[in-house]
């Protein structure tokens, strides 16, 4: 069968009322734990993840779907209407769309992004679904030395080459895989550093390390910053309708920020948000009232929204085809597919095509669901907003411990949280990213069996990691893209490069 | 930052860092004496369970140096002064729902945690805030024990309504 007909069969299989419900539940819930101030896309599925324990995997993959791109959406109105830079993914559109809203255009400012995120989804996701058969075709004469190096790739962009740190990158990078290796050996049963403990026999649980990380790290950090004077949301006056004007201004932003933004993300430099930080400077350059910019100018949120959401997309290249997470969101997207058994990579697309097909045509119904359902409640979302800080951060701890509790109702589960979220307070007040730990919990065992695989096939011999081209390739490109970051940062070049850290997707 | 107050602090070696090298140090020490009992288990390719935590210890030691290298080089960012008292409600809160988690059920356990943390961002009223945790951690409760079928353990006001 053709992509366009295994498309069309996912279509069915989507708009069947049960799962359109789902998609629904996913988008509105998506939407308004992501317009929460702190909470970004990653968090928000991880908080989310238990809200689909109980369904068929169609379903909660569906609602999972619809989770996602509806936090993409929260973050946004997020950051026009209240200024915090905190989620790396909408910093640029905070920088012109704040201003925007400060200067009343607040509508046109989401309308622009919303119907941006709509432009760029749709595109991308259609991009997805017509390259993904070509990438699981390359992926089927992948062996296990060529994984291994993919992996490695990932590792080093997700870790070192961008931040403000390699050391530190690296450094939570291998905290993460220090933790990974914990439980039960998959290709000999044996124990390792389970201490006799029954509960680590299983290895970590990524989304307890993740709800761990992002959701109580970081409110302990807020927490501990003290009061620093509250922080204003801006009302959206006027309509939320955008001029003429407008149009003729957002389009070919759209456009040229989803084309910037997919093919970044379907890389394994994944989640980095460089896509939004390029849409930007060029739609500056190219922009026809370039003293508009810093003062709110329509293409700058039109731009990078639209690269933001593409990207998103385009992570999901690399998840469903090969099996592999380059940002955290994705990583927790993984343990989703993981809790029911499914490991996504080439061979998901042949033993279980309408799933796959199913959960990339939900991605476009979800697209469309929030363009529909995000304009007309964008003063509910305004409200969320406002939430005082004391009960926002109660209602977050509340949450992340109830899903942590509705997995696994022990004890222990619960001392672990604390424990990780008590390190993920360490790191960020020492300045250690977050997202490379998550990562390498997830991706660490996977880069394992690969490695051993290729070391067996090879019978010990570690140059066989080299010989075949590919690897070979992957692996230079991952040393290109751990030693010039160094190099740059010890020449004082380092600023690009820490601001397009991906604290957190 | 003028460079020549920076010279000065810089020569105090940055103690935190310090300790995250100890720590790094410490967590490879663990991964070598806990793997140490696996070797021999490689079969003929000598590549098994002990290979990979192996290396990441080997890895660790090295970051480990690194560290030591950047924190007596002042290379780590300057640090914001952290209020400690906060951190001490929210995880007395998180320690509190572990510990009653069993005996009192969810909805306590959780309303407890919900007044500590608001105490740590300033709504110090624990008389109000608590029992208006436990409320709405019981509306939560009911609807995903209830409608979700989450396993989340029962305690005496749980059982009032199941």
């Amino acid at each position: 069968m053709s992509t366009f007909e295994f498309l069309l069969q996912g279509l069915a299989s989507a708009a069947q009322p049960i799962n359109l419900l789902y998609a629904l539940i996913g988008v509105t819930l998506g939407t308004a734990v992501g317009v929460l101030p702190g909470i970004g896309p990653a968090l928000t599925v991880a908080l989310l993840l238990p809200v689909t324990y109980r369904l068929d995997p169609t379903g909660s993959l569906i609602m999972f779907a619809g989770i996602y791109y509806g936090g993409m959406y929260g973050g946004s109105t997020t950051s026009i209407l209240l200024n915090t830079p905190g989620e790396s993914a909408s910093i640029v559109t905070a920088l012109e769309g704040n201003k925007m809203a400060r200067a009343g255009r607040g509508g046109p400012a989401l309308a622009t992004s919303a119907i941006g995120s709509f432009v760029a989804g749709l595109i991308a996701t259609l991009a997805l679904a017509f390259i993904a058969p070509y990438i699981v075709k390359l992926a089927l004469v992948f062996g296990p030395r060529e994984y291994f190096a993919l992996m490695v790739l990932a590792f080093v962009t997700v870790s070192s080459a961008f931040g403000d740190s390699t050391l530190r990158g690296l450094t939570s990078l291998f905290i993460g895989l220090a933790f990974s290796v914990v439980g039960i050996d998959q290709l000999t049963g044996q124990n390792r550093l389970s201490f006799g403990i029954p509960d680590l026999l299983d290895g970590i649980e990524v989304t307890t390390m993740a709800v761990a990380m992002f959701a109580i790290g970081e409110t302990l950090f807020i927490a501990a910053q003290g009061n620093k004077g509250p922080e204003t949301v801006e009302a959206v006056k006027g309509s939320v309708w955008m001029s003429a004007q407008d149009w003729a201004r957002s389009w070919k932003a759209w456009l040229r920020g989803t084309a910037i933004g997919f093919p970044i993300g379907a890389m394994p430099a994944g989640g980095a948000e460089i896509g939004t930080f390029l849409s930007y400077a060029t739609e500056k350059r190219l922009s026809k009232h370039p003293e508009e910019f810093g003062n709110g100018a329509i293409e700058g949120v039109a731009g990078p929204e639209a690269a933001n959401n593409a990207s998103a997309a385009g992570t999901l290249v690399p998840l469903l085809t090969l099996g592999l997470p380059t940002s955290a969101t994705a990583a927790i997207m993984l343990a989703g597919f993981q809790q029911y058994g499914l490991q996504p990579g080439p061979l998901l697309f042949v033993t279980n095509p309408q799933l796959v097909w199913g959960l990339i045509a939900s991605l476009l119904i979800a697209n469309l669901m929030l363009l529909v359902l995000n304009l007309p409640l964008v003063g509910l979302w305004v409200k969320l907003l406002t939430i005082p800080k004391p009960w926002l951060y109660a209602g977050i701890l509340l949450f992340a411990t109830l899903g942590t509790i509705g997995a696994n109702p022990s004890v222990f589960e619960l001392g672990m949280l604390l424990t990780f979220g008590f390190l993920g307070y360490v790191m960020r007040v020492l300045g250690y990213p977050i997202a490379p730990v998550v990562v390498g919990l997830i991706l660490g065992p996977l880069a394992e069996q690969q490695l051993r695989r290729a070391l067996a096939i090879s019978q010990g011999d570690v140059t066989t990691l080299v010989q075949s081209p590919i690897a070979a390739v992957l692996l230079i490109l991952a040393a290109l893209a751990f030693i010039i970051p160094l190099i740059l940062r010890i020449r004082g070049r380092g600023e690009v490069l820490s601001q397009m850290a991906a604290s957190e997707d | 930052m003028s460079p020549d107050r920076n010279k000065t602090e810089q020569r105090r070696p940055d103690w935190a860092a310090l300790a995250v090298a100890v720590v790094l140090a410490a967590i490879a020490a663990v991964i070598f004496i806990d793997v140490s009992r696996l070797k021999g288990t490689g079969g003929y390719s000598q590549v098994g369970p002990a290979t990979v935590p192996d290396w990441i210890g080997f890895a660790l030691i090295g970051l480990a140096i690194w560290t030591v290298i950047e924190a007596f080089r002042g290379d780590f960012p300057t640090r914001d002064k952290q209020e400690i008292g906060p951190v001490v409600w929210i995880v007395a809160g998180l320690v509190a729902q572990m510990l009653l988690l069993r005996v009192a059920g969810f909805s306590i356990a959780t309303g407890i945690l919900f007044g500590l943390t608001a105490a740590g961002f300033g709504k110090r009223k624990l008389w109000i805030t608590i029992p208006l945790g436990i409320v709405v951690c019981l509306f939560i409760w009911l609807i995903f024990a209830g409608l979700l079928q989450l396993a989340l353990p029962a305690g005496p006001l749980e059982r009032l309504f199941w």
